[in-house]
């Protein structure tokens, strides 16, 4: 609602997310610690992704996934070893498994179950379609029409 | 003096929707009109009490009244005159008060304009509205009073958050609000259906107007706060999935399918129980948005200052309003059967799965932003639930969305052939596929996703403008007789085909951004110049300078394309007197099909400036769609039914929409 509010309270010192003086000079692992920075939570700020988040505790951490890249890590190892040493808070993406399982099932199942629904009751109003009369139908038509 | 009257006239309101609360339901359930009839002159009261104590509270703004409380937490005499009226709403219990005058605004208008609704029915809805009238009302003069003087007031104030120093804040929030509050008479009209038992066309033909004023209110303002934060925020983002921006969305969602199932209530008499339980959610869904910005249960970057008395008053409320309703509807919705039949094929299938979707995606989003509190509380951890979670669990839904839209929304009621919808489709479709091979031809940096929405866009529009052409019979009868269809065709459908075709473009708009953005970050030092995507950007520097409450850094970037020149950007870092807060001004040049976004960072040690440039294709698509589909809300309500259907039924015998 009143967006922005808070954000900038938390966040020490101006600035923007990436500066400059971070980024590694190889544009695709440079690209490749960009995507996996918006991945990764910001642990003090609110809901903010270390890439947009100016907080120095974000720099740090955008500095550690640019590390682990030059050392040759997958993109998955860097989160790994960040989920090791912060725990899955760290993670905006929360893993598939566990008890997060019911979080992404949660609208399959939902879907599934409301589709089963809808069937349902879209195929009984198919045997319904003669029990209206043409009388009843140019009645209720009549009805609809007058307040036209 | 003037502070204590707009008090007392909150006082007085709050017993007065008391009374219209308990007045009108007594009356309408015995039959009394007299006690029915209070209800009106009530609505009256109450709005224009609530009313002169807003203006009393903004009075008090504009003239810097520090005894004030709330004036002397967030305003500052130096403050620029417009934010000192909209400062007004830019803190919690005057933005709650903007609240309750918009829910008394809604009151007033079915008293002014319900001349023609059933005498009971009338009494019931302002009732129920009274009902949440009043529990707002003790909700803000207990916990959130505007009011509250401190006996030694400060010379000065303590100033607005600095991002809130913007004209977003005359319109965001009032439109937002406006869509909330609106949600409230869809709410009412619905328990007030539930306690009569009785749900028809005449019904539907008076909640679907509000519900699609609502929407449009809803996507104004929603579309106003992503266009806010994108200029504002520095770095270009238009949504970021905060649970705050989820709030606001959920209602939208589900006043969407709200308003697409009342058609069905109104044109086919069925579908009743399940507009009635979609107009109990809708609402449902704002009181958990203003429980999740005003509680501080979930953080966000949004949220007013948080204190649990409040946050425990709104949950109160949350569970009387829902509870209550969910049970009414328990007792009473089998009393609603369908009247209408329809076959497999036909547009009540297709509005069905346009329900099924968006509210299944709107409790997918409600699931996301709900669940760090569900895992902490059921298996104490701690999770995070972010944009990529949103990403990858809510588009899927907005994709087969798109995809059925074209063909279930051109379907004829009640029996339809699939083929003979689909048939005229085909071309659209084939230009579809060839506009996506073409971005992607011409797409550099190759992600799918840009050609797929692209796809999907187009789709959607050329879907809504084939269905139009047919319905007129362009191109198949002579130009007369097309014209002549084109200016009987009623509103309601030019709105569909306007709505449909603004969800097309937003979906372009994202897709475009999402898939071929392009940043450039760099240290900079006056005379340096950079290229990007054809544009050369020149930085001449960066000089200091004083605005009225704040002091700033501006530079200065000259951006030329082949020697020609386009534009002068001047984004700024600020730092505002009262509060020390750091602020960036983006300085953006605007176009059709792009956005040139450039961003002043920090001075640099070794010399020079840190410079952020972005290339943002199509960008203000995504509002632009978001106007489209607003505009399309407002030619249906303009429709001719609305205008002269409540008179006409006048004629009719009462009770004729029989059940």
């Amino acid at each position: 609602m009143i967006r922005l509010l808070v954000i900038f309270v938390f966040l020490a010192g101006a600035a923007f997310a990436v500066e400059p003086d971070e980024m590694l000079s190889d544009p695709v692992l440079e690209a490749r610690a960009q995507d996996i920075g918006k991945e990764v939570r910001c642990l003090v700020c609110r809901n903010e992704s270390v890439e947009d988040s100016n907080a120095d505790l974000a720099r740090d951490l955008r500095l550690v996934i640019r590390e682990r890249l030059l050392a040759g890590d997958s993109d998955g190892d860097v989160l790994e070893y960040l989920v090791e040493r912060f725990g899955e808070y760290v993670l905006l993406r929360p893993k598939f498994g566990g008890s997060t399982l019911w979080l992404w099932l949660a609208g399959p199942i939902l879907l599934l179950m409301g589709a089963a629904i809808s069937v349902g009751f879209v195929l009984k109003g198919r045997h319904d379609v003669a029990a209206l009369t043409d009388d009843e139908e140019a009645r209720l038509r009549g009805l609809l029409d007058d307040t036209e | 003096m003037i502070t204590e009257l707009g008090h007392l006239a909150l006082i007085i309101a709050f017993a007065v929707a008391i009374v219209q609360m308990v007045v009108p339901m007594i009356g309408a359930y015995k039959g009394w009109s007299d006690w029915m009839a209070v209800a009106v002159p009530a609505a009256n009261v109450q709005f224009v009490l609530t009313g002169f104590a807003f203006a009393v509270l903004m009075y008090a703004f504009v003239v810097s009244d520090f005894s004030v409380q709330l004036v002397a937490f967030n305003s500052h005499s130096d403050k620029p005159m417009l934010y000192k009226v909209t400062g007004t709403w830019g803190n919690h219990e005057g933005s709650l008060l903007l609240w309750v005058l918009i829910l008394t605004l809604f009151g007033v208008m079915v008293a002014w304009w319900g001349g023609d609704l059933p005498g009971r029915l009338k009494a019931r809805v302002l009732a129920v509205q009274a009902s949440i009238a009043a529990a707002f009302f003790a909700f803000m003069l207990f916990t959130s009073n505007p009011f509250v003087r401190i006996p030694n007031p400060p010379l000065n104030g303590n100033d607005l958050n600095p991002l809130l120093q913007d004209p977003g804040l005359a319109f965001h929030p009032p439109f937002l609000y406006l869509g909330y509050v609106g949600l409230s008479m869809a709410f009412s009209f619905a328990i007030a259906a539930l306690i009569e038992g009785r749900v028809d066309a005449a019904w539907a033909r008076w909640v679907r107007p509000w519900t699609l004023a609502a929407w449009m209110f809803l996507t104004i303002g929603i579309a106003l706060g992503s266009w806010w934060a994108y200029y504002e925020l520095g770095w270009g983002g238009w949504w970021f999935w905060d649970p705050v921006e989820n709030a606001s969305f959920m209602p939208w969602l589900i006043s969407a399918a709200l308003l697409h199932s009342a058609i069905v209530v109104e044109k086919r008499e069925t579908l009743k129980s399940w507009t009635v339980l979609l107009a109990i959610m809708a609402f449902s869904f704002s009181l958990i948005g203003t429980f999740i910005v005003r509680s501080g249960v979930l953080t966000s970057v949004h949220a007013f200052a948080t204190d649990p008395t409040r946050g425990v008053w709104i949950l109160a409320i949350l569970v009387f309003f829902v509870g209550g309703a969910l049970l009414l509807y328990a007792l009473r919705a089998g009393a609603m059967e369908a009247k209408g039949v329809f076959s497999v094929v036909s547009r009540e299938t297709g509005l069905i799965f346009n329900n099924l979707l968006l509210s299944v995606s709107a409790f997918v989003v409600l699931a996301g932003t709900m669940w760090p509190l569900i895992a902490e509380l059921l298996w104490d951890t701690k999770l995070s639930v972010g944009a990529p979670f949103f990403n990858v669990a809510f588009t899927p839904f907005m994709i087969v969305l798109a995809m059925i839209l074209p063909v279930a929304s051109a379907l004829p009621w009640k029996r339809g052939r699939l083929q003979a919808t689909a048939r005229p489709m085909w071309g659209g479709l084939a230009l579809s596929v060839a506009l996506g091979a073409l971005v992607w031809a011409l797409g550099t940096g190759g992600r799918i996703w840009g050609p797929l929405g692209v796809v999907l866009a187009a789709w959607v529009v050329l879907g809504a403008l084939t269905d139009l052409g047919l319905r007129v019979k362009a191109f198949k009868a002579p130009a007369s007789e097309t014209w002549r269809r084109l200016v009987n065709l009623p509103r309601a459908d030019f709105g569909k085909a306007i709505a449909h075709s603004g969800f097309g473009l937003t979906i372009f708009g994202i897709a475009m951004i999402t898939a071929f953005e392009t940043e450039n970050i760099r240290v900079v030092n006056a005379g340096d110049s950079w290229e990007m995507s054809g544009y050369t950007f020149t930085f001449n520097g960066a000089e200091r300078f004083r605005g009225p409450n704040y002091v700033g850094e501006r530079g200065d970037v000259t951006v030329s394309a082949g020697g020609r020149f386009i534009s002068q950007l001047t984004p700024e870092k600020r730092v505002y007197n009262v509060q020390r807060m750091p602020t960036t001004e983006a300085a953006i040049d605007m176009g059709l099909t792009r956005d040139l976004y450039v961003v002043l960072g920090d001075p640099q040690t070794g010399g020079g400036w840190a410079m952020r440039t972005y290339i943002k294709p199509y960008a203000n698509w995504i509002w632009i769609g978001c106007i489209v589909m607003a505009l399309g809300g407002i030619m249906s309500l303009t429709d001719r039914r609305y205008r002269v259907g409540a008179s006409a039924r006048r004629q009719v015998p009462a009770g004729v929409p029989a059940e």
